[in-house]
């Protein structure tokens, strides 16, 4: 049973909390064991932390990454923020010998060390290459027949040039990782503009944030989708949150929560409570 | 009248940008960035301040504050030009002469705070035990010492005081 340290992040486990037992279950169905990664913190947040002090987000993240080091497993992420940011740091860590002696005398003072042998992943890079579109098909109990927006947010393929996921312009593991359950990945307008809440916009500058989503919505509205499905809680809670004052109803499910009904899982246990737009499967 | 900065460039470089010379400003960036669409920011114009050495004019606009680091500017760019690494070390150096929103503030001290950008309410804790998942989650929030050599390395990196 391929075995992975889970890392909860902050809007999953703080804020929708069915999203990360939705994940547990899917990964329980389909034979991914993870492990929590205990006392890990924020990645931390590649848009905010990151934009105010560079030395901190990158300990911050080692620290992380060293805990997972030590239990000799693969970080897996539910978050494009923390896969950004734990992804980015792995991978400076790694090409820079004396960016990594400088976070490791910050370690130190925790008598902690890291080598730089992390290796960060997303769940759904996991679900997809991993575990393979054919495997959960075989898994779907339920098969879907809805009209879905595939919503990527950016930085679970970019910057492409070290992810090295998928097309970032024109991608397709999203849309293929709906389809099997069932459910129609709706082509439309736009498909990889940001939700507009990432680079601490959404906290600096609201309206700005908005815009981005008002003109997703409006795109995903046209394009005939029932439900949003997203990859990112931070994606996730930019779209349920905004969605009243911008005159939209579109309920919105993170990718784990889709799996979740299709594998049979109650509205109860999938924490659709927490969502501001109702969910009616 | 504007003062330039010769050093302003090697400061980014120092602070985890590019190094802003190798944009030969063709604008690819400004043309595909959707806060562009949004906002007055322009995106090679920001990368031509930094060239210039403009860096009072720079940190006392929001302009850099309006990327979502969506990175779009950065897949397209035609020099390869590390983009939003650049426009994040710009906003670090920014912070370094105190110039930070208060909203971005009260993020930054939710960090302090919970080793968490939000905060662990009565509500979500009932969701959660509803979940059958732990009332609070395995992070640093359940873990006193974790959470103690957390806030170690914020004040090693001077961070408690900087967003202070």
């Amino acid at each position: 049973m391929a075995k992975y340290a889970f890392f909860l992040g902050c809007i999953a486990p703080l804020r929708y909390p069915g999203i990360e037992k939705s994940t547990r279950k899917v990964a329980e169905a389909l034979g991914i064991e993870l492990v929590d990664l205990a006392d890990a913190s924020c990645c931390p947040a590649p848009g905010v932390i990151r934009s105010f002090d560079k030395k901190t987000w990158i300990a911050a993240a080692a620290r992380n990454l060293a805990l997972a080091e030590k239990e000799g497993l693969e970080i897996v992420t539910i978050c494009n923020g923390c896969y950004g940011s734990l992804f980015d740091a792995a991978h400076e860590l790694a090409e820079d010998p004396e960016l990594l002696k400088e976070v490791n005398g910050i370690l130190a003072e925790i008598g902690m060390e890291y080598k730089g042998t992390t290796k960060v992943r997303h769940f759904a890079e996991v679900l997809y290459n991993d575990v393979g579109v054919d495997a959960i098909k075989a898994k779907i109990t339920n098969p879907l027949s809805y009209q879905v927006a595939a919503f990527y947010g950016c930085h679970f393929l970019k910057p492409s040039k070290i992810k090295n996921i998928d097309d970032p312009e024109n991608p397709h593991i999203l849309d293929d990782l709906i389809e099997a359950t069932g459910a129609k990945s709706m082509p439309r307008k736009k498909k990889i503009l940001c939700c507009g809440s990432g680079g601490g916009v959404k906290a600096g500058f609201p309206n700005v944030a908005k815009a981005f989503t008002q003109t997703n919505l409006e795109n995903m509205k046209e394009s005939g989708a029932q439900f949003i499905v997203d990859v990112c809680p931070f994606c996730h809670l930019q779209f349920d949150l905004s969605q009243a004052e911008l005159g939209f109803n579109i309920p919105v499910l993170h990718l784990s929560q889709l799996y979740g009904i299709a594998m049979g899982m109650s509205a109860d246990e999938l924490g659709l409570a927490a969502h501001k737009v109702p969910v009616v499967l | 009248m504007v003062t330039p900065n010769p050093d302003f460039y090697n400061e980014i470089a120092a602070n985890g940008g590019a190094d802003v010379k190798m944009c030969f400003q063709c604008g690819t960036c400004t043309a595909g960035c959707p806060s562009g669409k949004e906002t007055a920011y322009r995106t090679r114009k920001v990368m031509r301040m930094a060239q210039l050495g403009l860096k009072d004019e720079l940190l006392n606009t929001d302009d850099i504050w309006q990327c979502t680091t969506c990175y779009t500017c950065e897949e397209r760019c035609p020099r390869g030009v590390p983009i939003v690494d650049t426009i994040l070390a710009i906003r670090n150096i920014a912070i370094q002469q105190g110039k930070m929103y208060d909203a971005h503030k009260k993020t930054a001290n939710n960090l302090v705070k919970y080793g968490h950008t939000v905060d662990l309410n009565d509500k979500v804790k009932a969701m959660r035990a509803s979940l059958g998942l732990p009332e609070v989650p395995p992070t640093v929030l359940a873990n006193e010492k974790a959470s103690a050599d957390f806030a170690k390395i914020l004040a090693k990196t001077g961070f408690d005081k900087l967003v202070e």
